[in-house]
């Protein structure tokens, strides 16, 4: 079986973000970077599936500059295969995204591709679905699933996706409100996920070694025959309101009173 | 402000770190407990076999490397001092034990199969005066027998296997006193009870160290390591390794104090202003930022020099003065800042406080630490 990820880098949540003083874009400067939490998720599941279905290979992808070879290689350094970067410096949209990874995906040819749900950078949350539509393919998104975090089943590192016997399929289990639903998806398909799938491996000093000396091709749009010129522009990014001040009230009656009268909470 | 050197080992010590955070070093320490599920998760993710070559098991990286792992890990408000012998104890079996010694036990120290994170070396009636030391090691036939007693016997309760260093030849009979002392690799789990007894040592900081009494134990003579009678060039062998580790730990700690202390400061609002706006405040937290960035160069030019194979003595012990020093009065101004808080076990301050503080006692003291460079480096006068 094959399966293929995609890793993209993003600002480390950790980090001080600000806004640049013309409001384009945020600084980048002494900013951290690392691989979105949500696709580590995706590599995470996409070890296991492998581990529990071989002979299976893992091939991580990221669209990026060519720094987002170190997010690749903490892929590599979980465990996946082997890597693929398609590079290009400028800003690309979620749309260019997916049209350069369904061009990635027509030559791979994988069983399952696993992405994050969305990326923490900008929240669009459109990338997946995007590419199984111009795929054509079938799709489940928000994957979670039925067992908790702190059960066996996660310590085992059991899959939380459940690929049918014959392996035409994949069953995944999404958090809807007041319970799950139950999706089966025919394979090959695009599966996004969400943040109670798995808890991610950390990278291990023999594994992040071997990590230096797997492959990672490298790919350019061009070389792909996708325009990636965005279709959507970022106007203005501004900082959220600073905080203001609290207030110290004498009593509780007085909080209670202000929590109905000003701010209307109860 | 954050060294960013061997920025994936960092990464990825501070990942596993996270699973380990204050809570679980309070309750340790509220506990006396050893941090066994934490050593655990550093075992298994082959962090402290960073020093042992690939053919026997490890990751074959240099001490820079090996280097930053500790650091990482007190920088993230833990204590590498749980398990750092495991990480440099297996230097004397690797460069002065047999093949067939390295073999046997190497890949096993690797997977964590077998620890080997005690070492037996100093005694209470002679301390500093290593080769005066006076348990002795008889060969009767195929064994040894082992009688004397040792102190601050590190993590005994939690190895299999221990470095000792025991006198093979009277000192009355040796034409040099660092002669006639001998390294033995000794099956702690068979010697419990059986010619070695110990006794927990309570101590300021959870740091499981134990009194050592040795009675007829027997230890096979197949465990000797290298030469008989050179035991003290091996153990001295290994020191740069072991300061130049020690001092990346301090490191960590220097970091830890400077950006708790940086915090608060900034967070603490006292005469309704934050207390990190006074200079009376901030300059010693700055001053504290200075040094332990200057320690960091030595420490650096250390591995630098080690990893290059080349001599560094002067700078290992340089690097872990300074570094001892740093840390510790990055804790001392770390406390100050805190005030009345820095008291309360939840700030972890007063933990990390005396924790760093046995570095400057441990492994070597200070003093003669300085006492190395004026004679070995300046050429004054041996003073003992
Ligand atoms: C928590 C802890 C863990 C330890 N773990 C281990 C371990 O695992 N294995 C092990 O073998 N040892 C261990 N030690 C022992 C440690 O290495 C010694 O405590 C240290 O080397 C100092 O020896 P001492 O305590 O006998 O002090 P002493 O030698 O009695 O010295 C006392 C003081 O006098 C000073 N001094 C002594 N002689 C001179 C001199 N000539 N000139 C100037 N000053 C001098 C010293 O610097 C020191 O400050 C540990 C100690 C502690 C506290």
């Amino acid at each position: 079986m094959k399966i293929l990820t995609t890793v993209k880098r993003v600002e480390d949540y950790e980090s001080k973000i600000k806004v640049r003083p013309d409001q384009t874009w945020i600084v980048t400067e002494g900013v951290n970077y690392r691989a979105n939490p949500f696709d580590e998720i995706a590599v995470e599941e996409a070890l296991r599936l492998r581990d529990a279905n071989m002979p299976s290979e893992v091939v991580v992808v990221s669209v990026g500059p060519a720094a987002a070879a170190t997010e690749i290689r903490s892929g590599l350094a979980m465990g996946a295969d082997r890597g693929i970067l398609v590079k290009h410096d400028a800003f690309v949209d979620s749309d260019g995204v997916a049209r350069l990874l369904q061009k990635v995906i027509e030559q791979e040819k994988p069983d399952l591709v696993l992405m994050g749900k969305q990326a923490v950078d900008v929240d669009d949350n459109v990338a997946g679905q995007l590419v199984a539509e111009y795929l054509g393919w079938g799709q489940a998104t928000f994957a979670s699933k039925k067992e908790s975090l702190e059960s066996p089943e996660e310590k085992a590192k059991k899959p939380g996706l459940k690929l049918s016997a014959d392996k035409k399929s994949v069953q995944a289990a999404r958090e809807v409100d007041g319970g799950l639903e139950v999706l089966e998806v025919q394979l090959p398909a695009i599966v996004t996920v969400d943040l109670r799938l798995n808890v991610p491996r950390y990278a291990s000093l023999p594994n992040i070694m071997k990590a230096k000396k797997k492959p990672i091709q490298e790919l350019t749009p061009q070389g792909l025959s996708v325009d990636v010129t965005p279709k959507v522009k970022v106007l203005k990014v501004e900082p959220p309101p600073a905080r203001t001040a609290g207030i110290k009230v004498p009593d509780v009656a007085t909080l209670v009173q202000k929590l109905h009268a000003e701010a209307k909470v109860i | 402000m954050r060294d960013a050197s061997y920025q994936e080992i960092r990464d990825s010590v501070r990942a596993l770190c996270t699973g380990f955070d204050s809570s679980y070093w309070q309750r340790l320490d509220r506990e006396s407990a050893y941090p066994e599920e934490f050593v655990r998760a550093l075992t298994e993710g082959g962090w402290l076999a960073a020093l042992i070559p690939q053919e026997y098991g490890g990751a074959g990286l240099g001490l820079a490397e090996a280097s930053v792992v500790l650091e990482e890990i007190n920088r993230c408000g833990g204590n590498s001092g749980a398990c750092h012998g495991q990480m440099y104890n297996m230097g004397t079996l690797l460069r002065h034990g047999s093949e067939a010694q390295k073999r046997r036990y190497l890949p096993k120290v690797a997977s964590g199969e077998l620890r080997l994170q005690s070492m037996a070396v100093t005694e209470p009636t002679t301390g500093t005066n290593t080769t005066k030391l006076k348990t002795t090691a008889v060969r009767k036939g195929d064994r040894y027998l082992v009688n004397g007693q040792k102190v601050w016997v590190s993590r005994l309760q939690h190895t299999d296997l221990m470095i000792l260093l025991a006198r093979t030849t009277p000192l009355a009979e040796v034409k040099r006193k660092s002669e006639g002392l001998s390294i033995f690799l000794v099956d702690v789990r068979g010697a419990l009870n059986r010619g070695l007894t110990a006794r927990p040592i309570r101590n300021m900081v959870n740091h499981e160290t134990n009194e050592v009494f040795f009675e007829d134990l027997e230890v096979p003579a197949a465990n000797l390591i290298g030469e008989e009678g050179k035991g003290f060039k091996y153990i001295l062998d290994g020191l740069n390794a072991e300061r130049t580790l020690i001092a990346a730990e301090c490191i960590g700690d220097g970091y830890w104090f400077v950006d708790k202390a940086t915090r608060y400061a900034r967070d603490r609002v006292v005469f309704d202003r934050p207390i990190g706006q006074n200079q009376g405040v901030q300059f010693p937290i700055a001053e504290s930022y200075v040094e332990v960035e200057a320690a960091n160069l030595m420490r650096w030019k250390a591995c630098r020099l080690f990893d290059a194979h080349e001599p560094c003595g002067e700078e290992a012990n340089m690097a872990k003065y300074l570094a001892a020093k740093a840390s510790w009065e990055a804790a001392n101004v770390c406390l100050q800042t805190h005030g009345g808080f820095g008291f309360a076990a939840e700030f972890d301050v007063e933990r990390k406080f005396r924790e760093t503080r046995l570095y400057q006692v441990a492994p070597i003291s200070t003093n003669l630490i300085l006492s190395y460079v004026a004679e070995h480096v300046l050429g004054l006068p041996r003073s003992f």
